[in-house]
């Protein structure tokens, strides 16, 4: 089976502190660290997985700078088989959209059966996945934490509330977004790196891949951040000081308004 | 200003609480607005829902297709592009759900994406402003969505407080005839339902979270009655697992899971960093402690110093009221 | 032979055994050689093993053969059994002379041993009368203990397959067997020579050979001429049979124990290297690290499975293996002996071993190790542990197979230079604090300012908010000392101890090339550190650094050059326990310089818990321990704190900030927290040193100016 995987280089919440900066319009971008996102890891690892058991080729690809080009090497230190580098400043501030457009000429200059990406990533938009599954009109299924084979199609349970396992049949070939859990990802350390150092990276541009600069990049952009900014909250805990009935009325509105009710 | 329409949720013929919600947002894109709620689905349940959304929506559009019975998002995505006008504004509720159907839509119908929305700042010169956060909820970002082509909007579950809802007779508009066939090469197979026992606090939107001051464990039914009610899942600190209250997958810290919940109810819970280390995504976190110098009150938004053990019957009868659910 | 007998009417008692001479040389010779030959296939996996670079200083090596083999230095840390084994093994030592001259004397019958044809001839042979008896009793006696007493040490878990009860009852029973036999054969021979008429050394009174002796020496000649054929028979087969026997079970550690002893560790806290025959630089040239299969052990590791004795002192005293983790030291040798028998048989060619983990290893029972170092102090034998632990996770970390809850702080230490993913520069921030900086400022040794002692904090006393009160403590202390001292703030990492041990030797090799570095630019000549992790990586992982000293040595020896006051303890109520950290006790053996700290405080009340230095009980570890969630019954340090309740302290004194990340956790969850308290020895010192200006004083001076 030929798998692609889109990864994803992203500031990793759990080694940087994200803080705004000094001018108070975006985050403190000085000291980030970055490495792949946390759920194209888990994909990855999916896909080698899947490789394993039915054969095949993993590829992973990513839309970056050349700084992509670390997580790539990290990925193929994991075990896919070659990875793809698709830059070019034609690209720079391309919306979701945009990226998903950009994948779209990757995947038709090759030939995929199984397209894989993280279900987010440092944006919360979880949209890539989706976006891509619709230009190419292949099915699509997203959250998934389970993926079975079975001949030529195959069965995949999402994540649905409460903790349920929603099961599908999806064919080939398709897109997936795939969910944090579903495997545990081996290890990569830097002895790993260093052993496919020396593993070409392609690195394609948008002529290579016969984009329309117009359709991709801050231009054709439908969404545009303006800045990040913290909403004003007060330091400490705000303690309720009513009656016992109060209080607890008070925290119900409060479990609502906060988004905590399904 | 382009139509609004709310894509309703609905299950066992009763409107999910978003479409409340999803009203007051169209509101906030267009005060004047009166936005039209589509729904999908097949069978009696199906056409009970619609009747109940209509008194709430000026127009609902009923698409009723036997292929639906099962809210299939590649289906129901298929459907929508039929009857949809070009251009228009679709608000859908950003869940596991919303994630799966929108972000396709919004390619078919070539409109723009914004995905789980906090709030809106309405309309200027044909671009909405919004409001989304990054970083696991860390950060908030002012975004502009360009809606010349249209937008597919998802809003997040409880950012939108629902306004006073105007009963009216709304007319319910039946598209069933507009899309006939639908084939997806996406099958619904069946729904594998989570025993009690397989609980997984990391999916949970709200924790109602314990730690020692629980103090028994025949303590902690009151932590799992309050749960229940609230639709949440009953976690907690390494204490109460060391004391084999609970399992090991029921415990939030360093050592034991990372949750990402909207709220966290922490009773008992003193505020260790271990703890804290497990929580992300910056929850609303309302703590509930004996002792009012407990670390967790630094770190909470709301704090109530009370005897939990007192406090949390209290709070589950209220919340019973609340939900509307019968007292046992 | 036995018609031989019969017509054969040897006069001497010399010719008895005469006629079955060529009987005894086959055996004899058939004896050895099966020896040879199964030693040489024991040789086989050591010959296939890797490098290990024992052959050097051979004095040192040749003192603990004398210490730890002749001596048996380490024997009497379990009383009865040391002993016990004491008496046997000298009992061995003067009873080989004895029992090769009964061998050769069936062969050339006139043979006596050189050095036994004089005077001390007699006095060997009451010696070796006494010896054999009390070897026998001996059996007797480790029979009887094995059977009734039954010390749970030797017990075998289900899972580790049948016990072993049986097999030790036959070996005893044979040895027990070869000192019957070979009383049997003295006593035969003297009451022989006592019937001939002539005069010999009777055999020491109340020996086995003299009670023996009392029973046959009415019988008839020619019976007691087959008594004593009969014994030199069963004496030599039984011998040979032992002998032969030996290498197939824990018993070949009467052969293979002076090797081990030789060829053993000289180093404590060091961990080897991935492979001794291949230098760091060539490291990405070595295609697979660690131990993943039989053959990656080293031969001396091969050696130590050999040599195990099965006693199961270091499953006693294992940590893990107390909290039921999966671990157990005694089995993970075991099993890899268990496994070499298998896989390379004495009859056979070698077969091929497959992939350790998931086959008689589990990976939890690798990860569950603390590498406390408690079976290595145990064990008679000095087998090593640690190491093989080091190798087995090399392996694994090489395949990519470590638990989720390792992968994020190892990728935290790489990005980061600590496991909690916090900012390199927020590394020295704990420093800063304002009532530190007025008391005693903290430099930060960035090339504009330089000082002649580092203060190494390490990663959990920089980042911790608990931990780092163990930090300023320190820094008040070596302020007040007026040292002369500084830190690495931002520029420092991880000492990297644990990423060591835990297997990640590559991330751990940058992490020291990163600080050693930092290190030798800041131009100082010492370091004191109040972390033993830290401590023992400066000290043994490092090389090319200045000389380091945890902060209880510098205590120490400003308090015998009487640079220390303290107040009188102000908690006159608490009892006091000191709790050896595994890092600065037993792999480094500082366990006096802390108590004299302690007990320069006048009027603290200290008292010793019944596991102390070199048996001090792991708090749980430190490090990349913290973050790995292992299964077990209970936590170490609620075992420990249990101890120190049972001592009769109200108070734990750590010296360890990962000990006190673990006592203080586990005093809540051992509910005892009214009860019992911990601090470490920088904040008790602290808070009793006299100090030449009140630092409330040194503040204002400060603010005012």
């Amino acid at each position: 089976m030929e798998i692609l995987v889109c990864a994803r280089r992203v500031p990793d919440t759990s080694e940087n502190e994200i803080e705004l900066n000094s001018a108070g319009n975006d985050i403190e971008r000085d000291e980030l660290v970055y490495s792949v996102n946390e759920a194209d890891n888990y994909a990855v690892e999916e896909a080698l997985q899947i490789r394993d058991r039915v054969g095949g080729n993993v590829t992973v690809v990513t839309v970056d700078g050349e700084d992509g080009e670390e997580v790539l090497r990290r990925q193929l230190a994991m075990g896919a088989n070659q990875a793809a580098l698709v830059s070019d400043d034609a690209f720079n501030g391309s919306d979701g959209k945009g990226i998903a457009t950009i994948l779209k000429a990757f995947v038709q200059k090759g030939h995929y059966d199984l397209i894989l990406t993280g279900v987010q990533a440092d944006d919360s938009a979880a949209q890539v996945g989706g976006m891509l599954a619709a230009m190419l009109d292949y099915p699509f299924a997203s959250l998934v934490n389970s993926i079975a084979v079975e001949n030529a199609k195959l069965k995949v349970s999402r994540e649905i509330e409460g903790g349920n396992r929603e099961i599908n049949e999806i064919s080939l070939p398709c897109v997936l977004s795939i969910q944090t859990g579903i495997n545990e990802p081996r290890y990569v350390g830097m002895r790993g790196i260093r052993q496919v150092a020396s593993v070409p990276i392609p690195t394609l541009a948008a002529s290579d891949l016969g984009i329309a600069p117009a359709k991709v990049g801050e231009a054709a952009a439908k969404l545009k951040r303006v800045d990040y900014f913290i909403p004003a909250s007060s330091k400490g805990a705000e303690i309720l000081h009513g009656s016992r009935e109060e209080n607890a009325n008070r925290i119900l509105e409060l479990v609502a308004a906060k988004g905590g009710l399904n | 200003m382009p139509r609004i329409f709310a894509y309703i949720v609905h299950k066992s013929g009763v409107a999910d609480d978003t479409a409340a919600e999803l009203l007051a947002a169209a509101r906030a894109i267009d005060p004047a607005s009166s936005p039209t709620a589509i729904l999908t689905g097949w069978g009696p349940d199906f056409d009970l829902a619609c009747k109940s959304v209509s008194s709430s929506f000026a127009e609902t559009w009923k698409i009723s297709n036997q292929a639906l019975a099962y809210p299939n998002a590649e289906l129901i995505r298929q459907a929508l592009v039929r009857v949809l006008p070009p251009g228009c504004i679709v608000l859908i509720p950003h869940d596991h759900f919303g994630i799966d159907l929108a972000p396709g839509l919004s390619i078919k119908l070539n409109a723009a994406y914004a995905a789980d929305v906090l709030a809106i700042d309405g309309v200027q010169d044909n671009t909405l402003k919004l409001v989304r956060q990054e970083f696991g909820g860390q950060v908030s970002a002012h975004v502009l969505c360009d809606l010349s082509s249209g937008a597919v909007i998802n809003v997040r579950a409880g950012a939108f407080k629902p306004g006073p809802i105007a009963v009216t007779s709304g007319v319910i508009i039946d598209k069933s005839s507009e899309v006939d066939t639908l084939v997806a090469r996406r099958r619904y197979i069946e729904t594998i339902v989570a025993e009690a026992g397989d609980v997984d606090i990391t999916r949970h939107s709200l924790l109602v979270s314990i730690g020692r001051g629980i103090q028994e464990k025949d303590n902690i039914a009151l932590a799992e009655e309050l749960a229940e009610v609230l639709g949440a899942a009953v976690s907690c600190s390494r204490p109460v697992v060391d004391a084999k209250w609970m399992e090991k997958s029921r415990q939030v810290g360093s050592s034991g899971k990372t949750v990402k919940p909207k709220v966290y109810l922490a009773c008992g819970i003193s505020g260790a960093f271990q703890h804290l280390a497990g929580i992300k995504g910056s929850p609303f976190l309302i703590a509930i402690n004996k002792n009012p110098k407990a670390p967790i009150f630094q770190v909470a938004d709301v704090g109530i110093v009370d005897d939990l053990l007192e406090f949390l019957p209290e709070l589950t009868n209220k919340a019973r009221e609340f939900r509307g659910v019968a007292a046992k | 032979m036995w018609t031989v007998v019969g017509t054969y009417s040897p006069v001497n008692v010399v010719d008895w055994l005469v006629p079955g001479r060529n009987l005894f040389l086959a055996l004899q010779v058939l004896g050895v050689a099966c020896f040879i030959y199964i030693v040489s296939k024991r040789m086989v996996p050591l010959l296939r093993a890797q490098a290990d670079p024992r052959f050097d200083r051979p004095l040192t090596r040749l003192g603990r053969v004398f210490k730890f083999w002749l001596g048996q230095w380490k024997h009497p840390r379990y009383r009865f059994a040391g002993t016990l084994h004491i008496v046997i093994f000298t009992g061995f030592l003067l009873l080989a002379a004895r029992a090769f001259s009964v061998l050769i004397v069936g062969v050339s019958p006139t043979f006596v041993m050189p050095g036994l044809s004089g005077r001390f001839g007699p006095v060997y042979e009451t010696l070796t009368d006494y010896s054999a008896t009390i070897v026998f009793l001996c059996m007797v006696v480790a029979a009887v203990r094995r059977l009734v007493f039954k010390p749970v040490r030797y017990a075998v878990p289900a899972k580790y397959g049948k016990g072993h009860t049986t097999d030790a009852i036959f070996l005893l029973g044979l040895i027990a067997l070869l000192m019957a036999a070979d009383s049997l054969f003295s006593a035969s021979r003297f009451a022989g020579l006592a019937q001939a008429g002539q005069s010999a050394e009777s055999p020491a009174f109340l020996s086995l050979p003299w009670m023996i002796e009392i029973a046959i020496a009415s019988m008839p000649r020619t019976a007691v001429w087959g008594l004593n054929v009969g014994a030199y028979l069963v004496h030599a087969i039984t011998f040979y049979f032992l002998l032969c026997y030996r290498p197939f079970g824990i018993q070949f550690h009467v052969e293979t124990s002076l090797f081990s002893i030789y060829f053993s560790k000289l180093e404590k806290g060091t961990v080897k290297p991935v492979r001794w025959d291949v230098s760091d630089d060539h490291l990405d040239q070595v295609k697979s690290f660690g131990v993943k299969t039989f053959e990656d052990f080293t031969w001396k590791h091969v050696l130590d499975f050999y040599s195990c004795a099965d006693c199961g002192r270091c499953a006693d005293n294992c940590p893990s293996n107390a909290v039921g983790r999966p671990l157990v030291p005694r089995f993970l040798t075991i099993k890899a002996r268990d496994h070499v028998f298998q896989h390379y048989p004495v009859l056979g060619k070698p077969n091929n071993s497959n992939l350790l983990i998931g086959n008689i290893y589990s990976e939890d029972e690798v990860w569950s190790c603390t590498t406390c170092g408690a079976c290595e102090e145990e064990c008679p034998l000095l087998v090593e542990y640690i190491d093989k632990i080091v190798d087995l996770r090399r392996g694994m970390i090489d395949d990519g197979n470590v638990p989720q809850s390792l992968q994020k702080p190892l990728k935290a230490l790489e990005s980061r230079g600590n496991p909690y993913g916090k900012m390199e520069k927020k590394r020295g921030d704990w420093a800063k604090s304002p009532e530190l900086q007025h008391a005693a400022p903290v430099k930060v040794l960035d090339g504009k300012n330089g000082a002649d002692t580092l203060y190494f904090a390490d990663s959990i006393t920089s980042y911790d908010d608990r931990m780092q009160s163990i930090g300023r403590a320190t820094a008040r202390i070596l302020s007040c000392l007026g040292k002369n001292f500084g830190i690495l703030g931002a520029a420092e990492k991880d000492s990297g101890h644990e990423v060591r041990r835990f297997g990640e030797e590559m991330l751990f090799q940058s992490l020291r090339e990163h600080n050693t570095e930092a290190i030798t630019e800041s131009g100082v000549t010492k370091i004191v550190t109040s972390d033993p992790h830290a401590y023992n990586a400066l000290k043994h992982d490092y090389k090319d650094v200045p000389p380091v000293e945890h902060i209880s040595q510098v205590l120490a020896s400003e308090a015998r050059a009487g640079n220390l006051r303290f107040s009188g303890v102000k908690n006159t109520d608490s009892v006091y326990t000191y709790h050896d950290p595994c890092y600065l006790g037993r792999h480094n053996q500082v366990y006096d310089d802390p108590r004299d700290v302690l007990d320069s405080i006048p009027g603290l009340r200290r008292v010793e818990m019944q596991r102390s230095r070199d048996r001090s009980f792991c708090c749980g570890g430190g490090g990349l321990t913290l973050f790995y969630e292992p299964k077990e019954d209970q936590r170490m340090g609620v075992v420990r704190v249990r101890m120190a309740a049972e001592a009769g302290a109200n108070v734990i004194v750590t010296a360890c900030p990962f000990c006190m990340v673990n006592i203080e956790d586990a005093i809540k969850v051992a509910g005892i927290e009214g009860k019992m308290s911990v601090i470490d020895l920088t904040e008790l010192v602290d808070q009793h040193m006299v100090r030449e200006v009140p630092k409330e004083k040194l503040e204002v001076a400060i603010v005012g100016g």
